[in-house]
């Protein structure tokens, strides 16, 4: 098990490989399929991303008397993001990306260009995962509604597995091509 | 037939908290010494329990999934990743039961079953329904799920065109019966539509393309619908009749038995087969890629010969309650 720790850097994501575990504490920020699309279309983001990890999740979050309380927070399908993942990664410097179900070939080379992973947390494990943000710091383009917007929290020990490392290694591709083999045989 | 009531102490804190916050409207009787006595009324009473069914849908996994989970997580090697993601869901089937909160915070499109006898009111049901998903909501047992298509606003409190999805059926029975499933945007997005014959799959208007077909889709969708996972089928009917159909069948008990012999065995067959791919749990690779697999099968035109595929994650949020006359759950039907 690899701890990571914030300040995220650069040097220390070029380590990663496929098939790590690791375990996240600092500061990430959510952003899903509404942020992505107004940012490729031109909007700057909120908050500096340089060096930080996007999160593609729409947490339940409840507001009681000002304060924001997450019940649930497991990460959405990545694969949505493709498109526009590697730009963010080219225009803020994020360092890490966090979701479900892998991403394509863009965001591969993106991952090797810029220098980025993409780390896979466990699809539906809403809770396990929410125990794990210490802390809702901000929100930003609420306007989105509560799970498109952008929550910045603070995580402990976020358990994740990199499955596309910064050196052109995806494990979705090679799953997917082993099981296309596969498949061929029982047909 | 035995009535097993729903104690209180059974009713999840949530819930409870609730009830004693906001009662829904009561009829008040006044009685010795001055005393208000509230009692519930058939309205109240059902938002009450469709308020623990949302609940409990939520926030447990029904037993017959949580029985194939753990079969999955003993048959994966020791020091997997397929290994650590089994474990973390086990994990988080036991934490969100115990805190009654989401087991994932994609808490789904809300597709309610009603079963109801001859004379029953379904406007009035869909009116206390929608204040039951109103209030879950608020409580963050459903997220703000509900949104336009159009101008892409969120609302906030799950009601809006086609939500929450109700189907009414009536039946011959005097009881109301409510099934629920919550159904998570992953899965629903991996879901697919074949119509036979297709040539690039070579599969024809049989069994043996339906297997096809059916396998086909399970390996497009990789770890994308969080698997391991569960396949609701239907062969034929109409594109919309399909898709419905398919996910009735997610509404069976995962180890019941199919009627129609050649769809029991295709059913274990597909189970089977798709173990073999080694897509595993999220996709990471491992043993586990499907659950279960459910087919039934509707008359279709000479013309078209569609199957459709609901695939279902491993967070599988299926409940269904039993109502007595006084709108009291008298049984858990999972």
């Amino acid at each position: 098990m690899i701890k990571l720790k914030y300040p995220f850097d650069k040097k220390e994501i070029r380590k990663l490989k496929v098939g790590d575990m690791v375990l996240i504490s600092g500061k990430m920020y959510t952003g899903r399929d509404a942020v992505h699309h107004r940012i490729h279309n031109g909007t700057k983001p909120p908050v500096d991303l340089k060096n930080q990890i996007i999160y593609h999740c729409g947490p339940v979050v409840v507001e009681e008397k000002g304060k924001y309380r997450v019940t649930a927070a497991g990460p959405t399908t990545s694969i949505r993001e493709e498109p526009y993942q590697w730009e963010v990664m080219r225009d803020y410097g994020i360092v890490g990306v966090i979701g479900k179900g892998g991403m394509g070939p863009k965001t591969l080379k993106g991952c090797k260009d810029y220098g980025c992973v993409y780390f896979h947390a466990i699809g539906g494990a809403a809770q396990v995962l929410a125990e794990k943000i210490i802390s809702i710091d901000n929100v930003y383009w609420k306007d989105l509604g509560s799970p498109e917007a952008i929550w910045e929290m603070t995580v402990e020990d976020f358990p994740v597995v990199v499955t596309m490392d910064s050196h052109g290694n995806s494990l979705h591709a090679k799953i997917n091509d082993e099981s296309t083999k596969a498949l061929k045989k029982e047909l | 037939m035995t009535v097993i009531l729903i104690l209180f102490k059974d009713i999840p804190m949530a819930v409870r908290k609730a009830i004693k916050k906001k009662p829904a409207k009561t009829t008040k009787k006044k009685v010795k010494k001055g005393k208000v006595l509230a009692l519930r009324t058939p309205e109240s009473q059902l938002f009450d329990s469709l308020l623990i069914l949302i609940t409990k849908a939520s926030t447990e996994i029904p037993d017959d999934v949580q029985r194939e989970i753990i079969k999955g997580l003993k048959r994966e090697l020791k020091n997997t990743t397929a290994k650590y993601a089994m474990d973390i869901i086990t994990k988080n089937i036991e934490l969100a039961k115990k805190k009654i909160q989401p087991l994932c915070q994609d808490t789904g499109t809300i597709i309610f079953y009603v079963n109801h006898p001859v004379g029953f009111n379904q406007g009035d049901f869909t009116k206390t329904c929608h204040k039951a998903v109103v209030q879950a909501t608020k409580l963050g047992i459903l997220r703000q799920n509900s949104v336009n298509s159009l101008t892409g606003k969120n609302e906030g409190m799950n009601i809006g065109p086609g939500h929450p999805n109700i189907h009414f059926h009536e039946h011959k029975k005097k009881t109301v019966e409510v099934k629920l499933m919550l159904k998570g945007g992953g899965c629903e997005n991996v879901g697919a539509q074949y119509a036979l014959p297709n040539t690039e799959l070579e599969a024809g208007r049989d069994l043996d393309g339906v297997r096809k077909v059916i396998l086909d889709a399970v390996q497009k969708a990789q770890g994308k619908g969080c698997g391991p996972g569960v396949l609701g089928v239907c062969i034929g009917g109409d594109r919309g009749a399909g898709y419905v159909n398919s996910k009735e069948q997610l509404f069976r008990m995962l180890d019941d038995t199919n009627e129609i012999k050649e769809l029991e065995k295709l059913e274990k067959d597909i189970v089977k087969t798709a173990n073999k791919l080694g897509i595993g749990p999220m996709g990471f690779g491992g043993k586990t890629t499907l659950l279960g697999c459910k087919v039934g099968a509707l008359n279709r035109l000479p013309a078209s010969f569609y199957v459709s595929i609901s695939y279902m994650c491993w967070a599988y949020r299926r409940q269904g309650i039993l109502l007595r006359r006084d709108n009291k759950i008298s049984k858990w039907l999972y």
